[in-house]
């Protein structure tokens, strides 16, 4: 079911909410469309990398002198190869990254810290003799212990990862050797005497599996690294000038020297933000004097990229009889994997984001272990903390006898409530997606056969402001090019497009939008963070009031009149009794001077807020604990859909995210620390035919930081599926899951042990 | 051993309506050749070992992972690929309700789940969405959760029905006896 969107908005827009179809789409239909993977050049060669094959290792020696002697292998590299980079920090926009590290894990050091850390690497011909090349290279490992649960690497005699890492303890470095990298710590009001006050208190403690963004397309890039010392990157990038900036900086080369084209991108979620293959790829190109492609396999994107947090929580709250919270307090432990700085302090800071909540306190911890180094997965550390929150607040809402969507009606953190780590929200859209829910066919169905349950849970993700850049010309024909920086992963050429349409009073067509390379436009940040249609779309308003503003003095020159004279209404330009429409006066510009070019920047410090409420039914086997989807909801608030399709599509998209990593995704260790399903099959994520259509409900309360109103959507709802799903088995079966995922075995054991 | 690349093979086969010949090595897959050596780059690589579906290819009609072909055995086959769908400058009705219903986000298992559902269309012009998600359950997308993608198929069903004037009975009955 998919209507219109619920608008608290009396403005009407003519491109704004309508359905064009996406600018890329018939390259995409085609096949026509250049991923990465299918850019070529006639001399290319193939890169491969050798991996660890252990989890926790000092390397003792690297041979490569087989490899560099089998015909067809153009280079070898190792980390002799790699610049020195000491503990340099570089800010890429999204936070801080040390560049030791990150070095590091594009190419292992002394050590490797997790099975599939790249060790080596190898151009050949072709893959099949790089391949070859990588058998042949003699590594001699002296392994270590390992540990893999995020707990665990918190115990006092765990093996240490980092001989060096000291806890920071909120800017204060702790004394001794560690694996938690950071102590996060936020409170509000006193939370102790609350709890003491409240009539009713439930506290719990949550575990969840490490996950994998998942993205169909792998890892890939091509570099050539030209002999004026110019490189050339051609990559599956979430953002081409952080990417740009990370290659610089690896490399120690000046950022002008770096020239990165963002191919379209088969799904990012996060994971595509930090570098694995480009500077591996640019070293091998420098070392070859040839382009060099690198494609990682199935197996090396689950075991060497960005997987999101294991996590354990404890979550306490505490309510008045009549149903008002009044104190919470929760612990989150999320496993960074092999290097610091994981997403601790975003799960921090939403794990209490959907309620007004006077006293509360949150300690996070962000733990070093034997995986991956951890990235970000769609609303980084939201998901754990929602999944451990949500459920306590399902299970108080029983506790006290109250419907839980009125618990959370309640509660609903609204304009002025204060987060726990210090904004206070401005106009959110909470309550009126419990009000929607609430009014939902799915919510007023009743539910009809045995072992069926419903659940619901709320979401919350930001939107990140950051940097963008446009620039824009005006064709004679009275149409617009769009040149931007933000790698387009689900059709936000098009909403970014429509902004400029609507300001210029031209149709979504008559834009024509590109993504360019890093040489081409002005610095733009990640594609993240639900930043796109929401920043972008903002330098895509600010570049047409800059070509209207510029239009207006091109009439006045028409009209022999001032061009404060003129006056923009509704897509025409009007003086008096003269007007033109857009297309007429673009038409005429030749005559009036030099072409007409607009630009624009933005630079937002605003973080912007997306809340969503899901409803789910499930039906349950109770002789296998295999949960079956039966109906699903989905409603946020957008703020203002530019393209109400796409808007459902992330609404879609995310649930379904969500719902797989509620019910099978995992990563699945063997005694020895390696993953045991590093392959689809084996990890499975959702097909087709596990789910059944997902419904949408769009709310529209309006942005008051965006002149449309926009709300990025892209993140909040993958949040609320885990709890939601939780909840629905829990009225299906009575057994509360306190673990992620809830595949069969887990279920079937929980129900087991509930009739036994 | 490392480094002897085996000899290489003259392959001759059909892909979309045109007939091909090329080398290939025997241990290439047919995804391989079909990407690199023939430059046909609509078929996807996505997980190189049969489990994601974005390399989908019709060979004789049938789908089939065309990594998990090998190239030396399309000698003599009928091949269509995503670059065979459009009928000279005309979308098929797949490829224009997949844009119109929005049924992509990156795009990525696009080409894969077309020629997917075209061999479900082919065989089967009216089916359920039962049907529609069970034939498309070898085609992994991360990004859409599936909803728009089987709308996408079933609105290109009742297009492809449509388009197929009912025949007068008479002449449906003639038509029937001709084909035996």
């Amino acid at each position: 079911m998919q209507g219109s969107p619920i608008s608290y908005s009396d403005k009407k827009y003519q491109v704004l909410g309508t359905r064009p179809i996406r600018h890329d789409g018939t390259d995409k239909v085609t096949g026509r469309a250049i991923y990465t993977n299918d850019v070529h050049f006639p001399d290319m060669v193939h890169g491969k990398i050798l991996r660890s094959p252990v989890a926790h290792a000092r390397i003792k020696s690297i041979d490569t002198s087989a490899a560099e002697a089998l015909d067809g292998v153009v280079a070898v590299v190792t980390v002799k190869d790699w610049p020195d980079l000491k503990d340099k920090m570089a800010d890429l926009g999204e936070g801080a990254v040390n560049l030791a590290e990150l070095g590091a894990n594009c190419m292992a050091h002394d050590k490797v810290l997790y099975k599939g850390h790249a060790v080596a690497a190898v151009a050949a011909r072709n893959v099949h003799i790089a391949e070859e090349a990588l058998a042949l290279i003699r590594v001699e490992y002296e392994e270590l212990p390992s540990v893999l649960w995020v707990q665990d690497a918190m115990h006092e005699n765990a093996p240490i990862l980092h001989p060096n890492l000291r806890t920071d303890h909120m800017g204060k470095p702790g004394d001794h050797p560690t694996n938690i990298a950071k102590h996060l710590h936020f409170e509000t009001g006193d939370v102790d005497a609350a709890f003491k006050s409240a009539d009713v208190v439930v506290e719990r403690e949550f575990k969840t599996a490490t996950v994998h963004q998942g993205y169909i397309e792998p890892h890939n890039s091509v570099a050539l690294w030209n002999e004026d010392g110019k490189l050339k990157i051609w990559t599956a990038t979430q953002g081409s000038f952080t990417c740009r900036h990370q290659v610089a900086e690896l490399l120690q080369i000046p950022i002008s020297n770096v020239t990165v084209t963002p191919c379209e991108i088969g799904g990012g979620f996060g994971g595509k933000i930090a570098v694995y293959l480009e500077p591996v790829a640019a070293l091998l190109s420098r070392k070859s004097g040839r382009p060099v492609k690198m494609v990682m396999q199935r197996d090396e994107v689950f075991e060497a990229t960005g997987p999101t947090p294991g996590s354990y929580m404890k979550v306490k709250l505490g309510a008045t009889r009549e149903g008002k919270l009044l104190a919470g307090d929760a612990t989150l432990a999320y496993d960074a994997g092999a290097y610091p700085d994981g997403v601790i302090g975003p799960g921090c800071m939403c794990v209490f984001s959907c309620v007004e909540l006077p006293n509360a306190r949150v300690h996070g911890y962000d733990v070093c272990l034997n995986k991956p180094k951890t990235q970000a997965y769609r609303a980084p550390g939201a998901t754990q903390a929602a999944f451990a929150f949500e459920s306590v607040m399902n299970e108080l809402a029983e506790s006290l006898g109250i419907c839980p969507l009125e618990f959370r009606l309640k509660n609903a953190a609204k304009e002025g409530t204060r987060r726990v780590d210090g904004p206070v929200y401005p106009r959110v859209g909470l309550i009126e997606c419990l009000e929607a829910a609430k009014n939902s066919p799915h919510w007023n169905t009743p539910l009809e056969g045995p072992n069926q349950g419903r659940g619901i849970a709320a979401g919350f993700w930001f939107n990140i402001g950051l940097k963008s850049s446009v620039t824009a010309t005006v064709n004679h024909d009275g149409t617009v090019n769009l040149l931007e920086g933000s790698t387009d992963i689900g059709g936000t050429r098009t909403s970014i497009a429509m902004q400029l349409a609507e300001t210029l009073g031209i149709s979504a067509e008559a834009v024509h939008p590109k993504v360019v390379d890093t040489d081409s436009v002005g610095y733009t940040d990640v594609t993240g963070g639900s930043r796109t249609t929401f920043a972008t779309g903002l330098a895509a308003y600010e570049v047409g009031l800059d070509l209207r503003k510029q239009l207006c003095q091109r009439a006045a020159i028409l009209w022999e009149c001032d061009p404060s004279e003129v006056t923009f209404k509704e897509g025409t330009f009007v003086h008096q009794d003269k007007s033109l429409t857009f297309q007429q006066l673009a038409a005429q510009l030749p005559e009036t001077g030099e072409p007409v070019v607009g630009r624009a920047s933005i630079s937002k410090d605003v973080s912007t807020n997306g809340f969503g409420v899901h409803l789910c039914d499930v039906e349950v086997d109770p002789e296998t604990g295999k949960v079956r989807v039966l109906r699903y909801t989905a409603i946020q608030d957008a703020g203002k859909a530019i393209h109400p399709s796409y808007v459902e599509g992330q609404l879609q998209g995310g649930a379904v995210q969500g719902i797989g990593w509620a019910l099978n995704e995992e990563y699945y260790y063997r005694d020895n620390a390696t993953m045991a399903n590093a392959s689809f099959l084996d990890y499975r994520i959702p097909t087709c035919y596990d789910l059944p259509m997902i419904d949408t409900i769009i709310v529209e309360v309006p942005n008051p930081d965006h002149p449309y109103g926009v709300r990025g959507v892209g993140e909040t709802p993958i949040v609320a599926p885990p709890a939601a799903v939780a909840a629905a088995i829990y009225e299906a079966t009575g057994v509360r899951m306190f673990e992620l995922p809830m595949s069969p075995p887990k279920l079937w054991k929980a129900i087991s042990e509930k009739n036994a | 051993m490392p480094g002897n690349s085996p000899a290489k093979v003259a392959v001759s086969t059909t892909i979309n309506g045109q007939s091909h010949d090329f080398l290939c090595q025997p241990r290439q897959s047919l995804l391989e050749v079909l990407r690199d050596t023939l430059q046909l780059t609509g078929a996807k690589e996505g997980c190189n070992n049969g489990n994601c579906g974005a390399c989908t290819v019709l060979m004789d009609g049938e789908p089939v992972n065309s990594c998990l072909v090998l190239a030396v055995e399309v000698e003599g086959k009928q091949l269509t690929t995503v670059e065979g769908l459009a009928n000279k400058g005309v979308l098929h009705p797949l490829q224009q309700c997949f844009l119109e219903g929005a049924a992509l986000q990156c795009g990525i298992c696009t080409p894969g789940f077309l020629v997917a559902a075209k061999a479900l269309l082919d065989k089967k012009p009216n089916p359920t969405e039962e049907e529609i998600r069970f034939s498309l359950a070898g085609n992994l997308c991360r990004c859409t959760g599936y909803d728009k993608i089987v709308r996408a198929v079933q609105a290109a069903a009742e297009q492809l029905q449509a388009e197929e004037a009912p025949l007068p009975s008479s002449a449906a009955h003639q038509q029937a006896q001709q084909q035996q």
